[in-house]
């Protein structure tokens, strides 16, 4: 499933569309950034509340399918143009990250 | 093929500025062809180097070099030092303060995640006089 695909079924903002071809092959949640950087792992999805540039610059780097932006947390404009320019799809939702990782264990038949 | 060489300033004042050194190795990296598990150590070892120097030492240079079978870096400051190298090498163990806490670093976990991601690492560091980490990743 592509990160589009998920927002559209369960109701998420996409912020930016980041690489519309990548699919979500697993999940990981926090917000402890080099904790996440260590353990997340490639086409993941990124469940987290942790909305600051740094985010994104985690994201670029451990290269997860997608940032998803729980419990109604926003990204300023300067982290959202960093997301643009560096292809990272983000998406929002005023659910919490545990609500979050039941959708996406449902549709990672987890 | 000979060795290819990159430096870095990382400015030590802007912490959102921190990541541009390891973002532009990865992309650099990315277009030489080097394998996708290569790079993705390598950009999380020097991330983290970066963040390091920017909450602790003011900033620093960066110097990456790639030759064929191997890419090492060093990342240099003139910053604090670590009085403590093996506590500093533990998980969990962290100095920063609550405002890099809060952008969600600080947790203990940098030193680890560069070991992590490494063949090889080693830490000189004198206190007041600074730090220098030498890393090396191999391409297999």
């Amino acid at each position: 499933m592509t990160p589009i695909e998920f927002a559209q079924k369960y109701n998420l903002t996409v912020v930016t569309p980041g690489d519309c071809s990548r699919e979500i092959k697993g999940a990981y949640c926090g917000d402890l950034l080099s904790w996440v950087m260590g353990r997340a792992k490639e086409d993941d999805a990124f469940v987290t509340v942790m909305a600051n540039i740094n985010t994104i610059a985690v994201a670029v780097l451990a290269d997860v399918a997608c940032v998803i932006l729980c419990e109604g947390a926003h990204f300023d404009e300067m982290s959202i143009a960093r997301a643009q320019q560096q292809e990272v799809c983000i998406l929002e939702t005023d659910a919490p990250s545990f609500t979050v990782a039941l959708w996406l264990g449902r549709e990672l038949g987890l | 093929m000979s060795a290819l060489k990159w430096t870095y300033e990382v400015d030590g004042t802007d912490f959102t500025r921190a990541g541009e050194a390891s973002s532009n190795v990865k992309k650099k990296l990315r277009a030489l062809g080097v394998p996708s598990d290569v790079i993705r150590k390598v950009s999380i070892a020097l991330y983290e180097g970066e963040i390091n120097m920017v909450i602790h030492a003011n900033g620093g240079v960066i110097d990456v070099e790639m030759s064929p079978d191997r890419i090492d870096m060093v990342l240099k400051d003139t910053g604090k030092g670590i009085p403590d190298i093996e506590k500093a090498m533990q998980a969990g163990y962290s100095t920063a303060a609550d405002e890099v806490r809060s952008l969600g670093f600080g947790a203990g976990m940098g030193l680890p995640n560069m070991k992590k991601n490494t063949d090889e690492m080693r830490i000189e560091s004198t206190v007041g006089v600074g730090t220098t980490v030498y890393m090396t990743v191999y391409i297999s």
